[in-house]
C-alpha cells in the first residue's frame, strides 16, 4: 500500500512538472529568444535551433542605450498605476468600511449599484466615455487614461468584507475618547485594513499595468503610450523593431513576476476572496 | 452617549457613511450611469460631427442585415463556448491534483501555472506570434513537423485564427481559474472522502460524488465569468490582427464595435453593437443561471 503510494506522488508530481513547464514555456522562450539577434526573430518567429554562440546582449544593451523612448513608456506605466492605484483603493476603502460598519438608509441601494457596476461590460461604456473624455479635453492625459478606473467595484466588495471583520468595540472606545467618525477612519481603522490594502493595490496595479483597450483608445502622441500600447504598436511589418520589441517585453514582466513572488500571499487573496464567497 | 450632541453635523454617525460614499457615488454617476444610458440613447442616433439625428432602430436593422455582423457573432459565440469548456475542465483537474496529499512541491507549481496570469495581453500576443510564426523553422511548425504535418500559416487560416486566440486566452487565464477551485476544495471536509473510502470508493467515484457537486457555487461563478469574458473578447483579437483579419477570421463582436465606433467614427452603430453584446451576455447569462439552478437554492 505504501509503496503503491509512492508510485502515484511520483507518477503526479511528474505530471505536475510537465504541465507546468508546459505553462511556463512561452514565457522561457521569450527569455531565450531576447538573447538571440533581433533580426532572425524577425524572419524566422521563435525556433528550436538555437546555435548558443549567436547568444547576444545586443537587445539589452540597445534597450538601456538607446531606446529612450521605451523609458518614457515605462515612465507612463509607473505614473499611471501608481495614480490608478492610490485613487481606486482610497475611493473604494471608504465605500467597504461605511458598507460594514455603518447602517444608513440607501444602504441597498448601493449594494445595488455595486453589482451594477460589475455587471455592465465595459464594452458598452467605452464609446459614451471615450466622448465623454474627447469633449473634456482629456485625450492623451493621464487623467484621461486613469479616469475609467477610479471606481473598482469588486475592490469594494472585497474591502467591505474585510471591514466586516475589523473591532467595531474600537470604534466605540475611540468615540469616547472624542475621535472624529474620519479620524477613527483614517487613524485607527484603515492602518488595521493594511494586509487588505495590499492585496487591492496588487491587483489593482497589475489591472492598471496591463491595461490595454482604453488606453489604446485615449493615447494619440507616442510620448504618452503606456507599455502595452507602446510594444503593440512595434509590432508594425515595416519597421525592424524587434529588438526593442523582445528585451522590452521581458522588461514589462519582470517588475510584476518580482512583485508575485515577494507578495504571492496578497495576489491569491485578493483574487479569491473577491469572486468566491466564504 | 451625550457629548455626541456637541459634536458637528458632519461628524455625525449617520451622516458619515454618506460622506464616504459619496465620492464613489459621483463617480459612478459620471462613469457608469452616465455612459450606459447614453449609450442607449447613442444607439438610435447617427451620429457626425456637429449633426447628431435620431434614427430609430435603423442602426440595429443595418447590424441584423450585415454578413460581416453575423460573422462576428459567430467567432464570438465559439470562442466563448470553447473558453468557458476548457478553462472550467482544466483547472478543476489541475485543481484537484494540486490540492492532492499525493503531489509534492504543491507552492511551486501552484506559482509556476498562475505566472502566465501575470502576462500582459500585448506581451503574450508578441510572444504567440513568434511562436506560431508562419516561417517553418518557428516551434509550432517545428512541433508538428516533427508529427510529418506540414507547416500552417497560423494567423492567416481559419480554424487556427480561432486555435490562436482559445489558447491565448486559456494561456493567461488558467491559472486565475486553479486559484478559483484551489478556493472551492478548500470548503469540501476531508470526513466526506474518508467515508468515502471506508465505503470503498475509488478516486474517480470521489471525484464524481464529492468533489464535484461541492465545486458547483465556484463553476457556477467561474462559468458565469467565462461567458461574459467569451462574449467581450478583443484585446485576444487585436494582439494577432489589429482591427482588421484576413476574411474577417480574427473578428468578434467587440473588434467589430471598434471597427465601426472608432475607426469608421461611426459611434452610434458602434453602440448599438454595444447594446447588442451587453443583450447577449444578458441572456446567455440568464440561460446559464436557470440551467445550473442558482436560483432555485434561494427559494428553498
Amino acid at each position: 500500500m505504501q509503496k503503491q503510494k509512492k508510485i502515484y506522488t511520483v507518477i503526479i508530481t511528474v505530471f505536475m512538472l510537465i504541465v507546468t513547464l508546459l505553462a511556463l514555456f512561452p514565457l522561457i522562450s521569450l527569455l531565450i529568444s531576447s538573447f538571440r539577434p533581433a533580426s532572425d526573430l524577425f524572419r524566422m518567429g521563435m525556433s528550436f535551433n538555437i546555435s548558443w554562440d549567436d547568444l547576444t546582449f545586443e537587445n539589452y544593451k540597445y534597450i538601456f542605450t538607446e531606446a529612450t523612448q521605451y523609458w518614457k513608456w515605462y515612465g507612463n506605466s509607473i505614473i499611471v498605476s501608481v495614480l490608478t492605484i492610490v485613487l481606486s483603493l482610497f475611493f473604494s476603502s471608504m465605500v467597504g468600511y461605511a458598507l460594514a460598519m455603518y447602517d444608513f438608509k440607501g444602504k441597498n441601494l448601493l449594494f445595488l449599484i455595486v453589482v451594477f457596476i460589475i455587471m455592465v461590460p465595459f464594452e458598452i461604456l467605452m464609446l459614451p466615455l471615450y466622448q465623454l473624455v474627447t469633449s473634456l479635453r482629456l485625450i492623451d492625459t493621464y487623467t484621461g487614461i486613469i479616469l475609467p478606473s477610479i471606481i473598482s467595484a469588486s475592490a469594494v466588495f472585497f474591502f467591505r468584507q474585510y471591514a466586516m471583520g475589523l473591532p467595531a468595540e474600537l470604534m466605540d472606545a475611540a468615540r469616547i475618547d472624542g475621535a472624529t467618525e474620519y479620524g477613527i477612519f483614517f487613524k485607527i481603522m484603515l492602518p488595521l485594513m493594511t494586509p487588505s490594502l495590499a492585496a487591492m493595490a496588487i491587483l489593482q496595479g497589475l489591472f492598471s499595468w496591463n491595461n490595454f483597450v482604453w488606453p489604446l483608445l485615449v493615447i494619440r502622441s507616442s510620448d504618452m503610450f503606456t507599455l502595452p500600447v507602446g510594444l503593440q504598436t512595434l509590432l508594425t511589418p515595416y519597421e525592424n523593431n524587434y529588438d526593442v520589441l523582445i528585451s522590452g517585453s521581458i522588461m514589462t514582466i519582470v517588475p510584476i513576476v518580482l512583485l508575485f513572488v515577494a507578495f504571492q500571499r496578497y495576489f491569491i487573496a485578493g483574487l479569491t476572496t473577491g469572486g468566491v464567497k466564504g | 452617549m451625550g457629548s455626541r450632541n456637541k459634536k458637528n453635523f458632519l461628524n455625525s454617525q449617520k451622516i458619515a457613511p454618506y460622506v464616504f460614499v459619496f465620492p464613489f457615488i459621483i463617480s459612478f454617476l459620471v462613469l457608469t450611469l452616465y455612459p450606459t444610458i447614453k449609450a442607449f440613447i447613442m444607439s438610435f442616433q447617427n451620429i457626425l460631427p456637429g449633426q447628431v439625428t435620431f434614427i430609430g432602430m435603423n442602426n440595429y436593422v443595418r447590424a441584423f442585415n450585415s454578413p460581416t455582423f453575423y460573422i462576428a457573432l459567430k467567432n464570438s459565440t465559439i470562442y466563448m463556448i470553447l473558453t468557458v469548456v476548457i478553462l472550467v475542465i482544466v483547472p478543476i483537474i489541475l485543481a484537484v491534483i494540486l490540492d492532492s496529499n499525493l503531489t509534492k512541491f504543491k507552492t511551486l507549481f501552484r506559482s509556476g501555472l498562475f505566472i502566465p496570469s501575470l502576462t500582459s495581453v500585448v506581451v503574450a500576443g508578441i510572444i504567440f506570434r513568434m511562436i506560431f510564426s508562419e516561417s517553418d523553422t518557428a516551434i509550432a511548425n517545428q512541433v508538428i513537423g516533427f508529427f510529418g504535418l506540414d507547416p500552417v500559416n497560423w494567423r492567416n487560416t481559419g480554424w487556427s485564427a480561432m486555435f490562436l486566440m482559445v489558447l491565448l486566452a486559456s494561456w493567461r487565464w488558467m491559472g486565475v481559474n486553479i486559484l478559483y477551485f484551489l478556493a472551492g476544495l478548500q470548503n469540501i471536509p476531508n470526513e466526506l472522502y474518508e467515508s468515502a473510502e471506508i465505503d470503498g470508493a475509488n478516486v474517480f467515484q470521489k471525484f464524481i460524488h464529492i468533489t464535484i457537486p461541492f465545486l458547483k457555487p465556484i463553476a457556477t461563478f467561474v462559468i458565469t465569468i467565462s461567458i461574459i469574458g467569451g462574449f467581450r473578447v478583443f484585446e485576444e483579437s487585436f494582439v494577432f490582427w489589429e482591427t482588421s483579419s484576413p476574411g474577417n477570421i480574427g473578428l468578434t463582436l467587440v473588434s467589430f464595435l471598434y471597427q465601426q465606433g472608432i475607426h469608421q467614427n461611426d459611434m452610434g452603430y458602434g453602440a448599438a453593437v454595444g447594446v447588442i453584446v451587453l443583450i447577449v451576455v444578458f441572456i446567455v447569462s440568464l440561460i446559464n443561471l436557470v440551467l445550473t439552478g442558482a436560483f432555485k437554492r434561494s427559494d428553498t
